[in-house]
């Protein structure tokens, strides 16, 4: 089943409420998926810096912090439940290296000049409360809350997937040529974390935005390219961006005010965001790309 | 009366209309608050008119018998599924399968439905004022589907004796769904149905009418490319 959120502000209105609305919205999924939950917010940028969201698994913060700054200069690093956020100006070729050579004990969840992203197993309630969601402020975000089918109840295996800088992507559905699409993307240098359909998706969509296609081209050549049932939100630095597949068995609904689109798999998630009743509420069509701020 | 979600359980609303006995004497209703929530009004047998002022969540007047339900608002997937008899009217957009295996009364949709509305339909009559999605009428076994803008991919796939009209443009048909002739018949339902909907600035003779050709009602090894 699976729920997924996504809300987008044209508007700076609400910039500050950003992580409280997200908050509701993923809250209200809970009966979509009920195992596990994730997000990314996509906060300011600061010049020169990169964002990396890391999953410590079992390394307690004070043993990262050792570690990584005997390895970065210039570090600065937020504790999120069992994730921090390491801002540093160091680029994400030397960053991303030192992770997987000496800190291979901890996860690299994302990684770009604005995006945070956070994803644990449990309740969505508790997830969201744990990473302290309607603390943040910011432009836009995405979220998931999971119910499990093909792979296994574990972090790595929540949502969203972010294959690249600032890129993820969010997954109600399931894929049936993943498998296949992972081998093509390993031939070409992509590599995963998990045996989960949506990454191989969020894989796809990455290397092909790295090819030089934009993202709503990517989307469209899916259609063809990926098989099964699908409604996807890929974020991005400057927004999100919603597709479904053409059967469109996987529900979605796009709320459209003058300060910001939400979308979600059921209405209920968006009730509670401010002028909702009088917002242009509509029904995505299928095999249609639908996207803001890219 | 006014039945207030904020303040009364969905299943206490739910639970009040299904047992209303005959000599009940308050037979208005109108909900508030829905904010979206699923199964509202599912399973109304007796006579009453009930109104939902908001948008509301999955297979909202489901099975409904006897009662008239109208939603200020949009529906989710699933609006009057199988619905006997009464009527529903959604003054907003429908999301899919709506009507899905309804065996009588009638559906009025005043914006669009998207996929799947009246997939499998029984003998509900549905009107959508709005366009219908791809795979609208579905295996659908009667009835009459009535719809005043467009239809989107495999209209009538699969179809037995549903009857299907249409007034705008039909993306493309479904398998086993043709063209028909329309006959005095089918205007004096067209106009039946266009009165019972309110609708008055459309002419009987501007819609299509699309029905079944029969040619998979029994398995035929020639049209096995076909199922």
């Amino acid at each position: 089943m699976c729920g997924i959120v996504g809300l987008y502000l044209k508007t700076k209105k609400y910039e500050k409420s950003l992580g409280a609305f997200l908050s509701e919205m993923l809250d209200s999924m809970e009966n979509r998926g009920p195992d596990s939950a994730g997000f990314a917010i996509y906060t300011k940028e600061v010049k020169n810096n990169y964002k990396y969201s890391i999953c410590l698994n079992k390394l307690n913060e004070n043993e990262f912090k050792k570690k990584i700054n005997k390895l970065l200069k210039k570090t600065k690093i937020k504790k999120f439940s069992d994730h921090v956020v390491l801002e540093t100006a160091d680029k994400p070729n030397k960053v991303l290296d030192i992770l997987k050579v000496n800190l291979s004990e901890v996860s690299l969840v994302g990684y770009g000049k604005s995006i945070n992203i956070f994803k644990q197993t449990g309740n969505p309630k508790d997830i969201v409360k744990n990473f302290n969601l309607s603390s943040f402020s910011g432009s836009h975000g995405i979220g998931h809350t999971r119910m499990a089918t093909e792979s296994a109840i574990t972090t790595e295996g929540s949502h969203p997937y972010s294959t690249a800088e600032d890129e993820c992507l969010v997954h109600n559905g399931s894929l049936s040529n993943h498998n296949n699409i992972r081998r093509t993307l390993i031939k070409k240098g992509e590599s995963f974390s998990s045996e989960n359909d949506t990454e191989v998706a969020a894989g796809y969509i990455s290397n092909q935005i790295s090819e030089g296609k934009d993202l709503e081209t990517t989307l469209k050549e899916s259609l063809k390219n990926l098989d099964g049932f699908y409604t996807f939100i890929a974020g991005t630095k400057k927004g999100f961006a919603l597709l479904r597949d053409e059967i469109a068995c996987k529900p979605a609904v796009i709320a459209e005010t003058d300060d910001y689109v939400a979308i979600a798999s059921e209405f209920q998630a968006m009730a509670h965001l401010p002028g909702v009743d009088d917002a242009n509420i509509f029904e995505p069509e299928p095999g249609i790309v639908y996207s803001w701020g890219n | 009366m006014e039945l207030d979600l904020k303040k009364i359980e969905l299943r206490e609303i739910n639970s009040k209309l299904q047992n209303l006995d005959k000599s009940h004497t308050e037979k208005n209703f109108t909900i508030t608050n829905p904010k979206g929530c699923h199964a509202l009004c599912v399973g109304l047998i007796q006579k009453m008119d009930v109104i939902i002022n908001g948008h509301v969540g999955y297979y909202c007047a489901g099975m409904n018998q006897n009662a008239n339900i109208i939603i200020n608002g949009n529906v989710s997937t699933g609006v009057a599924e199988n619905m006997m008899s009464g009527t529903v009217h959604v003054k907003g957009n429908a999301s899919q399968s709506a009507g899905a295996t309804a065996h009588g009364g009638l559906l009025i949709i005043d914006g669009n439905a998207s996929s799947r509305c009246g997939i499998s339909m029984k003998g509900v009559d549905i009107v959508v004022k709005g366009s219908v999605g791809h795979m609208s009428a579905f295996m659908a076994q009667s009835g009459t589907l009535l719809v005043c803008g467009d239809a989107g991919d495999a209209l009538g796939d699969s179809l037995y004796e549903t009857e299907i009209f249409v007034k705008g443009k039909v993306k493309s048909l479904g398998v086993d769904c043709i063209e028909k002739k329309i006959k005095p018949k089918h205007i004096k339902k067209i106009i039946e149905l266009l009165k019972k909907s309110k609708i008055k600035n459309i002419k009987p003779e501007q819609f299509k009418r699309y029905g079944s050709a029969r040619k998979l009602y029994n398995f035929n090894i020639d049209n096995v490319s076909e199922y």
